[in-house]
């Protein structure tokens, strides 16, 4: 199974990734080969074998419902590109 | 042949917890922005998510109120996309092993006819930041102390036919959560949301393209978004258009929806499993313990309150509308043994001063014990219905309970059989013509005789007995 360049442009668009023509053709090319693994691993019969969630066997660990966390806004926007007010700035999402 | 409406509807209902799903954060309403965003909550590189143990068994309660399977076994899945009020380019929810599977069950009752709504299942999930658009000129603000709040998404099947199925199947939900304890159901904060994907078909052919209805806050928008988006439906498939699958916003002010003009490509999430989350495991054990502490649910509740109280379907259903309001009715009749007037006045006075002054009954300044004193007081005849609706003003400001506001006032009924006779007599005197011309036959006379005694009395005495002894002396 091989990916059209236009696959891979609309995966890069919905992860929100900036991909140029020369990356995108690169881009196609190697997914296009992990693909290919998939493929084969398509190949396997599964019947009867029950999907694993994770690799390891063990079960999901559970933490108290208390508070733990303390506000520290101030050091974490020092390093946003933009803050105002409190709030975390991104360039405008709808028009 | 006319169009068949398709409804099927996503609640979310944030769970009362302290802190958010994955993270120590807490999440009260209405903090200042990010705040309340740790690094987990902020996408940062690193992070590892670890499970709130509180989600738990407040999902399980869902699904054993419904009568669902519960997942033995559920798992995280990553739900991808891509959004700036969600830092980590995805949503931690449940795809293909929900906690709350298949085969639960909600009965509605829409013009006197009951239906049974299937819910297709309920996942953990958690919620994203807000985007605020219109603060800041051609940017956007994010405001993440909502991240990571723990949500439980309801799905329903697409069972209802009609605005008015889809309503009644989400108050009903709206009152299960409340009861269960799990959600606050307060629809302005965002603690329950409804999106209706509503589609309508000719009956015998394949269900039509839907649209989702998002973002809407209050049954009655729910309703009215729902039917003028039927009507725009129907208005395309007639004039041989095409309904687009999409979403769409409800404008109330307009009352119309309107499309959310998103891109072009269509959402492809690309679920798979968290890789940061384990397998949650739920044991028969857990189920049992926690089977042992679910709260008698409303149905239950509203037959229990025909049956034991006698009550009217009306009045049971209006009590049992919260668990709040069932609990005080029932600490009410507990201390006056007296169902009928109890719920008269629960219904009647208490929710309308309730209503007044803009407070739920777990604010009433009027607590159940206070009003049953009352109640008691008009029992033995100490005050008539009238005094009593002084006396519950005095107590709704705070002046004591009923025998201080009794005493106090002076407000004790006069009960004494001599003492209304003397009045009584003394009013016959001074009205003799009036006399005359009622045993003339000039029934109406007699309001004229009970007002002339009351007032005399000061509005004292006991009226069924003026009326019965004025009876008796006018033979």
């Amino acid at each position: 199974m091989s990916l059209e360049k236009n696959q891979v442009d609309a995966i890069a668009q919905l992860a929100g990734l900036s991909v140029d023509a020369t990356e995108s053709e690169q881009l196609t090319e190697k997914l296009s080969n992990v693909l290919g693994i998939f493929q084969q691993m398509q190949a396997i019969d599964t019947d009867g074998i029950e999907p694993m969630a994770h690799p390891l066997d063990q079960v999901q660990r559970l933490r108290e419902d208390r508070v733990t966390e303390t506000n520290h806004r101030e050091a974490y926007q020092s390093i946003a590109p933009a803050a105002e007010n409190g709030l975390y700035l991104v360039p405008q999402v709808i028009d | 042949m006319t169009w068949e409406v398709v409804i099927g509807l996503e609640i979310h209902a944030q769970l009362t917890t302290k802190t958010k799903i994955f993270s120590g954060s807490p999440i009260a309403y209405g903090a200042e922005p990010n705040t309340q965003a740790n690094l987990l909550d902020l996408g940062m590189p690193g992070q590892l998510p670890v499970l709130n143990k509180a989600v738990i068994p407040k999902a399980i309660k869902f699904g054993l109120a419904i009568g669902a399977e519960i997942g033995r076994r559920s798992i995280f899945d990553r739900k991808n996309y891509f959004y700036p009020d969600l830092p980590k380019g995805y949503q931690t929810s449940q795809f293909s092993f929900p906690i709350v599977d298949k085969g639960g069950v909600v009965e509605i009752e829409v013009d006197g006819d009951t239906k049974k709504i299937g819910v297709t299942r309920a996942h953990l999930e958690e919620d994203a930041g807000k985007s605020l658009h219109d603060a800041f000129p051609g940017q956007t603000g994010i405001d993440l102390n909502r991240a990571g709040t723990p949500l439980l998404e309801i799905v329903s099947e697409p069972d209802m036919r009609s605005a008015k199925e889809a309503v009644a199947y989400a108050k009903k939900v709206h009152e299960l959560v409340q009861y269960l304890g799990i959600c606050d159901g307060n629809m302005q904060e965002g603690s329950f949301r409804v999106d209706s994907n509503v589609s309508i078909h000719k009956p015998g052919t394949p269900f039509g393209t839907r649209a989702e209805l998002k973002n809407i806050n209050s049954f009655k928008f729910i309703e009215q978004a729902i039917e003028i988006e039927i009507d725009r439906q129907i208005e395309i498939l007639e004039s041989g258009g095409k309904v687009v699958q999409e979403t769409r916003l409800y404008d109330a002010d307009k009352n119309e929806t309107r499309s959310m003009r998103e891109k072009e490509e269509a959402n492809d999430y690309r679920y798979f499993p968290c890789p940061d989350l384990l397998p949650v495991v739920v044991t028969q054990a857990d189920i049992d313990a926690i089977q042992a502490e679910m709260p008698e649910l409303p149905d239950a509740k509203r037959a229990r309150f025909v049956a034991e109280f006698e009550l009217s379907d009306y009045d049971a259903t209006l009590l049992a509308s919260s668990r709040a309001m069932a609990d005080y009715f029932e600490a009410v009749v507990a201390l006056t043994k007296q169902p009928k007037i109890s719920a008269n006045w629960v219904m009647g006075e208490l929710s309308k001063s309730l209503n007044q002054h803009d407070l739920t009954i777990s604010e009433s300044p009027v607590t159940a014990a206070q009003l049953a004193g009352l109640i008691n007081r008009i029992q033995d005849n100490t005050i008539s219905g009238k005094m009593a609706k002084q006396v519950f003003d005095a107590m709704w400001s705070g002046e004591g309970d009923a025998d201080t506001v009794i005493a106090e006032k002076g407000l004790k009924q006069i009960t004494d059989v001599g003492a209304i006779e003397a009045m009584i007599d003394q009013v016959l005197a001074d009205n003799a013509k009036q006399v005359e011309a009622y045993r003339n036959g000039q029934e109406k006379m007699f309001g004229f005789f009970v007002g002339q005694v009351m007032k005399a009395s000061k509005g004292q005495a006991n009226p069924a007995q003026v009326n019965q002894l004025l009876k008796q002396k006018l033979q």
